[in-house]
């Protein structure tokens, strides 16, 4: 290991890490992880953007703990130490919303606790925190709650547009428009619709990036 | 090279810090999220009221301005206290666990309950919280009554963890808003609560009707919890609101 010559903090190699969850391995769109609460909290802009932010920090601070401790978990009971660490630091987020922004954490609910069973954080831990130094498993978690968050805010964008009429609650159709007969659409604020929006989202992302079709 | 001991080692020592991290800061917390909570249920008390403008900043403010009286009232219905003037959040019924004092009237015990009087533009309503179990968890809330002590003006409901979509929807407007106008009493004055129907008021007899309100699809279990709650929580202040009725203070 001393041999091993230092890498530079933001090397390609590490960038790489952040770069590549926001589109070629995206956690929602190309692995189909956390599908379950991308479909939940994005009826509304603001729940998804505090959602993403819960995810970011619970993501990026489980996987340097994991990171720093991986050559002391017993691989047996490795899974439960993952679950420990993310379950602490989802209730440490929950308590925080509850005292700071106190509307937002009501409106999260119960989704706050669901970040606890989210399988893209499970999934990271397992495959990249438990092999990896520190600060490439902190890159490697901003990257993937990054890609993870991008799509959330998209979908909520959408949902919230076209369903409600507005964004962040303030109203941006025009008046005008609904006296002219236009309605919102209110199958946008179910479920349902979350998921038909992800899959034009990975639809129009894979118009784009041609390396991600497969060959048959 | 991971014998048994070690692994339990690791285990003891992992949760031990765990438990210690999540203490302190649920202990460091705790005065920020009971002050949210406090603002929330003043929030509530004032929204049931038809009180309109509370935002979380201003609603301590508005809540010591339009609430011009709590009072407590005992199993009889007779007033234990009465607070009137400074903060209103330090009177003795904004202190009220309705929870312990549901569960005294449940066992036939003596019991507290809290109510708020609300008084704008000259028109009074009373304000009765309300506390009962939901499918999840507790379901709470607030009604509003106008000053007959008969039409309800307004309610709020809360709840715990109902299923979101289903029985959570009993915190929207489209629910809420069916109560205001309906009557506790009918007109003979016998105590009919509202209840909440499955299948809707058009189901329910044309007399019964101004006591009832439309259930939510979907959430039956809550639905019948909010109708429960409501005859239940009333039934405990009704000493107090008959003799109000006949002999108002």
């Amino acid at each position: 290991m001393s041999t091993e010559e230092r890498e530079p903090l933001f090397s390609p190699k590490n960038m790489k890490l952040i770069k590549n969850p926001i589109n070629l391995s995206n956690p929602i769109t190309v692995q189909v992880l956390g599908i379950c609460s991308a479909l939940a909290v994005t009826a509304k802009l603001m729940p998804a953007i505090v959602m993403s932010i819960s995810v970011l920090v619970v993501m990026a601070a489980s996987n340097v703990v994991i990171s720093l401790l991986r050559n002391g978990i017993p691989p047996r009971i490795r899974i439960i130490v993952q679950l420990v660490v993310i379950a602490t630091m989802v209730i440490l987020v929950d308590q925080v919303l509850k005292a700071f922004v106190y509307d937002v954490s009501k409106q999260l609910s119960v989704f706050v606790g669901l970040i606890i069973t989210n399988c893209i954080i499970m999934g990271r831990l397992e495959a990249f925190a438990m092999a990896n130094k520190p600060w490439p498993a902190f890159l490697d978690g901003i990257g993937n709650a990054l890609g993870y968050g991008i799509i959330l805010i998209i979908i909520a964008f959408f949902r919230e547009l076209l369903g409600s009429g507005t964004l962040f609650d303030i109203q941006v159709i025009p008046q005008g428009l609904y006296d002219f007969g236009y309605v919102n659409n209110g199958l946008m604020i179910l479920p349902p619709m979350a998921l038909i929006t992800v899959g034009v989202i990975i639809w129009v992302q894979r118009y784009y990036t041609r390396e991600l079709i497969e060959d048959n | 090279m991971y014998t048994n001991g070690y692994i339990f080692r690791y285990a003891a020592i992992m949760v031990i810090i765990a438990a210690a991290v999540l203490s302190t800061s649920a202990v460091l917390l705790k005065p920020f999220q009971d002050r949210n909570m406090a603002i929330e249920k003043m929030g509530g008390i004032l929204a049931s009221a038809q009180i309109e403008g509370v935002e979380t900043e201003n609603t301590i403010e508005l809540f010591n301005k339009y609430v011009v009286e709590e009072i407590v009232v005992d199993q009889n219905g007779n007033v234990v206290e009465s607070f009137k003037e400074g903060a209103k959040e330090d009177g003795k019924a904004f202190k009220i666990n309705m929870k312990t004092e549901l569960y005294k009237k449940k066992k036939g015990e003596n019991f507290e309950l809290p109510i708020y009087i609300v008084e704008k533009d000259g028109i009074k309503t009373y304000i009765f919280p309300l506390r009962g179990a939901g499918l999840w968890g507790p379901v709470w809330g607030n009604m509003a009554l106008n000053a007959d002590l008969n039409t309800v003006k307004g309610v709020t409901f809360d709840h715990k963890g109902e299923t979101p979509g289903l029985g959570a929807e009993i915190t929207t407007k489209g629910f809420t808003s069916q109560f205001a106008g309906k009557t506790i009493f009918d007109e003979s004055g016998k105590f009919k609560s509202i209840k909440v129907k499955k299948g809707g008021v058009k189901t329910m007899p044309a007399n019964e009707q101004i006591h009832g309100v439309d259930a939510i699809s979907g959430g039956t279990i809550t639905s019948d919890a909010v109708g429960e709650m409501i005859a239940n929580v009333i039934d405990g202040y009704l000493p107090y609101i008959e003799r109000e009725k006949e002999d108002p203070r």
